[in-house]
């Protein structure tokens, strides 16, 4: 009997997750293997800075795959060991414990990891956020209404700010450019967000980067460049994510910030594609290469890779319009597209005043990207025209307003 | 093939209403609409990615 064909997939996140099951909802009957490197069982990461961090949901309310589910949809799950190596040429992806997985098709899913100054590492009281495991150390540390420092203003750091906001913490928020999220929506717009935080009783501090942290064992002080210091129980350090791609190293896969991708999620290796965190690809909306760090992609470009590994490349590639919600201080934002600190922004919709809008970001006649701001009912008409201007115009992105560098990704 | 929902659990990320507009809104309150409570079989597929796409888990597939 000839053998059944065998997709491994490494990363049991959501994107892995999604591939996972889309294979199966397809019809595969082959061999599915789901590589994970935490011991946990799969589960959903925007709750780790929302509501488990706030105690509002316990782990089992976010799981993404139960062993139940697992056993039904036929995987064969490996949790608590990740890949190490991989040999394209005998098809082998190789696991820290030793053992070598032959593999037909292989989806690399293994996401992306904090970044973290070296130096701070040794203090006890820092925490980045990035696991369940972060995420409940941190829960603790917030426990008792600590001084928290929050360095970094990107989704992660005013998330947490948030929620440590919302627990009684004194919370600071220390972001180098002129506002928090202002690398993502822009000065104007972050300007005009950052009394959210304010009006919550968050302190800001930007415009200013942060030197080094001092301290004995434990944290005790933020010192900034411009000489300032800032008293700290508790940091949190949220300045972004790199994909983790050490273990490809001499396999011939090609990577460079995240594993390099053509338009339908291939590598530069037969067989073998990625998706997530840590896939690199060429969005032909765009028509330039994007790497995205959000629930929406992963699970979209988990889908798209199980279709592409069962039925060939996709016509059209995978060409989304990139998605990515922030739920800060009850304030719902929405972002969609690829807005640019350069683009116009025009307001086509509700007041800024009101914190109820939507705002697109323009370059020329082409829209690039929408910001919404508890205004989830235009998101969706501006996603979906966004969708159709593609659908009409082919996928030349002839609509979009690429820019030639940089992420939307946080 | 009936989808059933939760209106408590829905935060208005509109995943569901971008992926299949046919079967799914928003309502003013940014809160999701289902237009069709037993949509065709050939949306099925469609349904079904409505669903695990919803980042609130507030749908659900029946049959």
């Amino acid at each position: 009997m000839a053998r059944k064909r065998r997709v491994v997939v490494t990363g049991a996140s959501l994107a892995g997750v999604r591939t996972a099951r889309a294979l199966r909802d397809r019809g595969f009957d082959g061999e599915v293997v789901l590589v994970g490197a935490e011991e946990r069982l799969p589960y959903d990461r925007p709750p780790l800075s929302k509501k488990l961090l706030a105690g509002e949901v316990p782990l089992s309310g976010i799981q993404l795959l139960s062993r139940d589910e697992a056993d039904a949809l036929d995987l064969d799950l490996r949790l608590g060991c990740r890949a190490s190596a991989l040999a394209p040429a005998r098809r082998m992806l190789a696991l820290d414990t030793g053992e070598q997985l032959r593999y037909d098709d292989l989806v690399i899913a293994t996401g992306s990891a904090a970044r973290m100054p070296t130096d701070w590492e040794a203090y006890a009281g820092v925490h980045v956020l990035r696991t369940a495991d972060d995420a409940l150390a941190l829960r603790s540390a917030l426990a008792g209404s600590p001084h928290v420092a929050v360095v970094g203003g990107g989704f992660i750091g005013c998330e947490v700010a948030s929620t440590a906001r919302g627990l009684g913490c004194d919370v600071t928020v220390f972001e180098p450019l002129a506002a928090p999220m202002a690398r993502v929506l822009g000065y104007e717009m972050a300007l005009d967000l950052a009394g959210i935080p304010l009006d919550a009783g968050v302190r800001l501090r930007c415009g200013a980067a942060v030197e080094r942290l001092e301290g004995n064992e434990r944290v005790e002080r933020v010192r900034l460049t411009d000489g300032s210091v800032v008293p700290a129980d508790v940091v949190v350090v949220g300045i972004g994510a790199r994909p983790v791609t050490d273990w490809l190293s001499g396999s011939g896969v090609s990577v460079a910030d995240g594993v390099l991708c053509d338009e339908h999620c291939a590598t530069s290796v037969p067989d073998v594609y990625a998706a997530g965190d840590v896939a690199r690809w060429h969005n032909p909306l765009f028509g330039r290469e994007m790497r995205i760090e959000h629930w929406t992609n992963a699970t979209e470009q988990g889908a798209f890779v199980a279709r592409t590994i069962l039925e060939g490349p996709q016509s059209g590639g995978y060409a989304p319009v990139p998605f990515v919600w922030s739920d800060q201080h009850g304030v719902k934002l929405q972002i969609a597209g690829v807005p640019d600190p350069s683009h116009r922004v025009r307001i086509v919709e509700g007041s800024v005043a009101q914190r109820r809008f939507v705002a697109l970001y323009e370059r020329g006649e082409r829209t690039a990207g929408v910001l919404a701001v508890n205004s989830p009912r235009g998101m969706v008409t501006y996603r979906r025209r966004l969708a159709q201007d593609d659908a009409a115009e082919g996928p030349a992105g002839a609509r979009f307003a690429a820019r030639p560098v940089a992420q939307p990704g946080d | 093939m009936q989808i059933l929902v939760d209106r408590g659990k829905c935060q208005g990320y509109g995943n569901c209403a971008v992926a299949e507009p046919r079967v799914f809104d928003l309502d003013e309150n940014g809160i999701v609409k289902v237009l069709v409570d037993a949509p065709s079989e050939e949306l099925r597929d469609q349904v079904k990615y409505a669903v695990l796409d919803c980042p609130a888990r507030a749908l659900h597939l029946e049959g």
